[in-house]
């Protein structure tokens, strides 16, 4: 067996592959939310249309295709290494305790393996929202603004996305510092912050995303006409 | 009984050198065919099997934990002595070797303690190339304290717990061996007879603590490292497991058991709470380093102890030993404590304890370093006390702890069982009447690391040893009386369970083969305990099955060796009609109620041979010569 | 006071087993909660019947022998505490108490509360040491090594081998033990020549053993008898990652082996 099969095959090279994928889709995210933030722009869409319309024009392709390429293969590493491992786990203790209490392992960190597949099938009615324009609201293409405002006019369109954002939380959360964890960064001088660093990001991502269907219903945001 | 010490000739500090020149070597291809059985796995037991494997014997290891590592060597504190004078403060092997000698009241070999201190070095070099994490000094050397009975700084310490480390240590060599396939480890496996053919010990019989199978296993030559006896008073700072059986059984197929009398009783234990205690524990004497003993001046005194003003308090240990004060060894430092509860001046329920108390150190090095030193201890104490030793003095009291007595072995650490050698505590060799503290880490790891691997070759290359198989009618007969006596416990069906007996039991040893023993007493002694071993197998109640996981078989076979080897411990201490260490006859005691020896007729260890099913044992001498060391009386004032 | 225990039953590793009820009238709060079994195994032997069966040997919290999960909580409430060293003051009155064995595929259960944790020796067995022959070390102050270097590595040297960390983890992993050992070893100069091949081979063998992975929750620590950290996972992890990719390891498992 060659080292690198070795090393996927061991729980700790999946956690690797876990905190590598993890922390990639994490900084698409973060990415992403902060494009969105043109949202705020106050100029009725148009730098953020423009940014729409740039990221789809034939010069950004590359780059666009590079990005969904890798984006998918870190999903499909992911999960795929999140479900070996959570099977492995599982078999590690057949038969379970009548009683449980936990100290220290918290309900985000315990349901990293449920969270994880919420957030899957949101990013899948995501595209087909807003990238496909499939999810049963008012689309028009490259118009980001407009069909942001359109779709979360929707309640339960912009309840979905906000349940998806706490599970983000939740699964960022533990995930960032997990990231320190599996990738050996500990110092005992350092170690400390290591969970301030996890959280902070993780308000951060999740104010900048929850902030927008909530301008949206607040009407903070609203469309060039003033139309619903 | 021939008890032939085979000490090498020559100046006392070139003995051994001598031995090791002159033993015959096994060669390395001859040396796979010799299978070695090694009982028990802890800091001896483990070292030697480490070391044999590694020089290429067949290594068979036992212990009846479910893993190596347990074993009560695990539970040392304070630390292992070495002779390194890392310090420069005037430390030396011959220091080191008069210390423990003396310490022992000059009742051990001096060759014996001679070589223990020669090697005391190599261990530490050992153990620290191994990963041991001794304590270190800012400079990344090696930092010593010290110790009851010694006024040069040459322990070496691991926090509280040296001990763990060590076998730790001693450990990891074993499972190196283990992984390699040197040495093959079983578990959950109890001895309970040693095989004899032809006059040599060539096999042991075990029960598998699981299924409760009774195997048999042969050998060229068998090592016990099975520990001391301590448990015999039911309530001491051993683990629960601790006992004498795997001994016990040995004695009774021919070796010898010496000086059963010397047990230790420990100063700095905490005291029993109450009936139901099933074990006690030790408070590290490391703690007299920085705590001062107290009690009150008048008796009868039940103010708290922040209401005792200095002037009525008793440092009863610096005002009467002042040049040791508080670092006093143990039997005198038990003794004193003793004293004072019986004046009526000790402290805490019952009024069986005395304070050890840490105010002036913490006023004087800061609570910060204090507890870098004892933390674990004073959090210990606290979990078992609910009390806080920062802020109130901790109760101490003393307690039975390690047993000098043992197996009497030659230089070679042969029984007068030929092919039967026996390690650490379970030997009697190197404490005489009284063990140093750091001393019992020191002498398992020498015999184990380095006394074994050079004169088990001895015995091997020059003894005819034929091949034995494990069917032989030996072993059959051991396996069949084996299970006839589990047998025997299981049929009795009485009332009473087994730790009943054992507390019985414990109780009147404690009382009168204790800290102070009287002819009276244990002549008492003797008579009681005679009556409870017929209770015991007309009334003890021994549930479930033989072919079982079973822990009320394991215990009563063991408590019924206890009831035996009970009785030959006040036997010994009876006949023996003087004080030295942790022997103390009542009727022979300074003016100043110090123990004191007789050097004329008692200078000798005392060897019990078996006689037989309910005979008396009989009582053989082995002289001791003192070549170099003037035989002084003992005095730590 | 009066307890009421719900205690763990089972014969033999392949009996299915099950909870059975016991009161006991008479529990002093400074009894351990070992002498509290005790005293219901006194009562059930004079009654003719089998005692609890538990492991234990030395009582004062080092042994690492014991060890039961109690209501939920391996080595029950008291953080920092052995079963052995867990006294009853921690307890109330008319408590109802749940003891049950440490759960997991590599510890199988023997009787009653005992298990088997044998899996911890062989992943030691695997590279859990230095390799030197007896008698070959060179002097002990010949190698330095920093108080800080020569203090983390007896905190994590402190392992007692219990167990509790695998009894709490959610995925049933070993990761603390194992990288405590690997972090004792690593810190220090005398385990730097085995140091990689130290860190494949024990996290290998922990995984043949059925151990689960680490989520980094953390229970592990907060169960730990002697709080050893999970720091240690992560130092573990990065030599981990290292030795998978340096040179030596070009025989992948086979070195590990």
């Amino acid at each position: 067996m060659s080292a690198l099969a070795a090393y996927w095959r061991s729980t700790v090279g999946k956690k690797m592959v876990m905190a590598v994928t993890g922390l990639i889709l994490f900084a698409y995210v973060f990415v992403h939310m902060l494009g969105n933030l043109q949202l705020y722009a106050g100029d009725g869409g148009k730098a953020i249309n423009e940014y729409a319309a740039f990221l789809h024009s034939t010069r950004a392709a590359p780059l666009l295709w590079t990005a969904r390429i890798v984006l998918f293969a870190c999903v499909f590493l992911h999960v795929w290494a999140a479900i070996a491992l959570t099977i492995q786990a599982w078999g590690a203790r057949p038969v379970r305790y009548s009683k449980r209490h936990y100290r220290e392992a918290d309900y985000f960190a315990r349901t990293m393996i449920w969270s994880g597949p919420i957030i899957g099938a949101f990013v899948v009615y995501h595209v087909l929202h807003l990238t496909l324009g499939r999810g049963g609201a008012p689309y028009e293409e490259l118009h980001a603004y407009e069909n942001v405002i359109n779709g979360f006019n929707i309640p339960c369109v912009a309840i979905f996305y906000m349940v998806a954002v706490l599970m983000l939380m939740m699964h960022f959360r533990h995930g960032l510092w997990s990231w320190f964890q599996t990738l050996g960064w500990s110092h005992p001088a350092h170690d400390g912050a290591r969970r301030c660093v996890a959280n902070v990001l993780t308000a951060i991502v999740v104010i900048g995303d929850l902030s927008f269907p909530i301008a949206v219903l607040l009407k903070l945001v609203t469309l060039p006409g003033g139309a619903a | 009984m021939k008890l032939d010490p085979r000490i090498p000739s020559g100046p006392l500090e070139d003995k051994w050198t001598t031995r090791k020149n002159g033993v015959a070597l096994v060669s390395p291809a001859n040396k796979k065919k010799s299978t070695i059985i090694v009982v028990g796995t802890g800091l001896a037991g483990a070292s030697a099997a480490a070391s044999l494997g590694e020089l290429g014997y067949t290594v068979k290891a036992f212990t009846y934990h479910d893993s190596a590592r347990r074993a009560h060597s695990i539970a040392a504190q304070g630390g292992i002595n070495a002779a390194k004078n890392y310090q420069n403060d005037g430390d030396s092997t011959y220091r080191l070797f008069y210390e423990t000698l003396k310490g022992g009241d000059f009742r051990a070999r001096e060759s014996n303690v001679y070589r223990l201190a020669e090697v005391s070095n190599n261990i530490i070099d050992q153990c620290v190339a191994q990963g041991v994490p001794f304590a270190r000094d800012y400079d990344g050397h090696l930092a010593n304290r010290s110790f009851g009975g010694a006024q040069v700084s040459r322990t070496f310490y691991a926090r509280g717990q040296t001990g763990q480390q060590l076998l730790l240590g001693a450990y990891s060599a074993l499972s190196k061996n283990v992984g390699a396939g040197t040495v093959q480890l079983h578990h959950r496996k109890e001895m309970v007879d040693v095989v004899v053919v032809d006059g040599r010990a060539r096999g042991i019989i075990t029960r598998d603590l699981v299924t409760g199978e009774l195997e048999s296993h042969s050998g060229e030559a068998v090592l016990l490292a099975t520990g001391g006896y301590s448990n015999v008073f039911y309530l001491s700072t051993n683990a629960k497991n601790c006992n004498v059986s795997a001994n016990w059984r040995a004695y009774k197929r021919g070796a010898g058991f010496a000086n059963p009398c010397y047990t230790q009783i420990h100063p700095t234990c905490i005291p029993v709470a109450g009936e139901y205690q099933s074990k006690l524990t030790l408070m590290s004497e490391s703690l007299r380093n920085d705590g001062r003993v107290w009690v009150p001046s008048r008796a009868g005194d039940n103010r708290s102890p922040d209401q005792i003003p200095v002037s009525e308090r008793d440092y009863y240990l610096e005002r009467i030993y002042p040049s040791y004060g508080n670092l006093a060894p143990r039997d005198i430092s038990s003794r004193a404590a003793k004293r004072m509860c019986d004046e009526g001046r000790g402290v805490g329920p019952g009024g069986r304890g005395v304070y050890l108390d840490l105010a002036d150190s913490i006023k004087r090095l800061g609570h910060n370093v204090i507890e870098e030193r004892y933390g674990n201890l004073i959090e210990m104490y606290e979990r078992i006390t609910g009390e806080d030793p920062y802020s109130v003095p901790m109760r101490i009291y003393p307690a039975v702890h390690y047993t000098m007595g043992g197996l009497w072995v030659d230089y070679d650490l042969m029984s007068s069982l030929p092919g039967l050698f026996v390690l650490g505590e379970a030997n009697f060799s190197d404490h005489g009447a009284n063990r140093l503290g750091a001393s019992a880490l020191m002498q398992g790891l020498a015999d184990g690391y380095f006394v074994i691997p050079t004169t088990i070759g001895d015995y091997l290359a020059n003894s005819k040893l034929p091949k034995v198989a494990a069917d032989r009618p030996e072993f059959t007969e051991a396996r069949q009386s084996s299970a006839a006596f589990i047998q025997k416990l299981l049929a009795v069906k009485g009332h009473r369970s087994v730790d009943s007996f054992h507390k019985a039991l414990g109780l009147i040893l404690w009382e009168h083969c204790g800290m102070g023993r009287t002819k009276e007493s244990l002549t008492t002694a003797i008579a009681k305990v005679q009556a409870l071993r017929a209770e015991f197998w007309a009334d003890v109640r021994v549930p479930g099955e033989a072919a079982d996981l079973n822990q009320e078989i394991e215990k009563a076979a063991r408590v019924a060796d206890y009831f035996e080897m009970g009785e030959v411990m006040c036997r010994d201490a009876l006949l023996r009609e003087e004080s030295c260490g942790g022997h103390f006859r009542e009727e022979h005691q300074t003016e100043e109620g110090e123990a004191k020896r007789d050097d004329v007729n008692f200078c000798h260890a005392a060897v019990w041979e078996y006689a037989g099913p309910d005979k008396e044992a009989i009582r053989n001498v082995e002289p001791l010569a003192f070549e170099v060391v003037h035989l002084a009386q003992r005095s730590y004032k | 006071m009066k307890l009421t225990l719900h205690i763990w039953r089972q014969k033999a590793h392949n009996d299915k087993g099950g909870f059975v009820r016991y009161t006991l009238a008479d529990v002093t709060e400074h009894m351990s909660f070992l002498e509290m079994l005790d005293v219901l195994n006194e009562e059930l032997v004079v009654k003719g019947e089998e005692p609890v069966h538990f492991e234990h040997d030395c009582r004062e919290g080092i042994c690492g022998c014991c060890g039961a999960v109690v209501n939920g909580e391996p080595h029950g409430p008291q953080k920092g505490t052995t079963l052995c060293q867990l006294h009853m003051r921690h307890f109330h009155d008319n408590d109802e108490i749940w003891i049950e064995p440490f759960r997991s595929k590599a510890f199988p259960i023997l009787k009653d509360l005992i298990v088997d944790r044998g899996a911890f020796d062989r992943v030691i067995q695997a590279g859990g040491f230095i390799a030197v022959r007896t008698g070959s070390a060179p002097d002990a102050n010949g190698i330095t090594v920093s108080k800080e270097a020569s203090d983390l590595a007896m905190d994590a040297a402190e392992c007692i081998g219990c167990g509790a960390c695998v009894a709490a983890c959610p995925n049933g992993s070993a990761s603390l033990f194992v990288s405590a050992k690997l972090s004792q070893l690593g810190l220090l100069p005398q385990g730097q020549p085995e140091r990689m091949k130290r860190a494949i081979a024990m996290i290998r063998k922990a995984e043949e053993e059925g151990f689960g992975y680490c989520s980094n929750y953390g229970e592990c620590e907060a169960v730990c008898p002697k709080r050893i950290s999970i720091h240690h996972i992560a130092r573990a992890n990065c030599d981990y990652h290292k030795a998978s990719f340096t040179v030596w390891q070009g025989t992948g498992g086979k070195a590990a082996r």
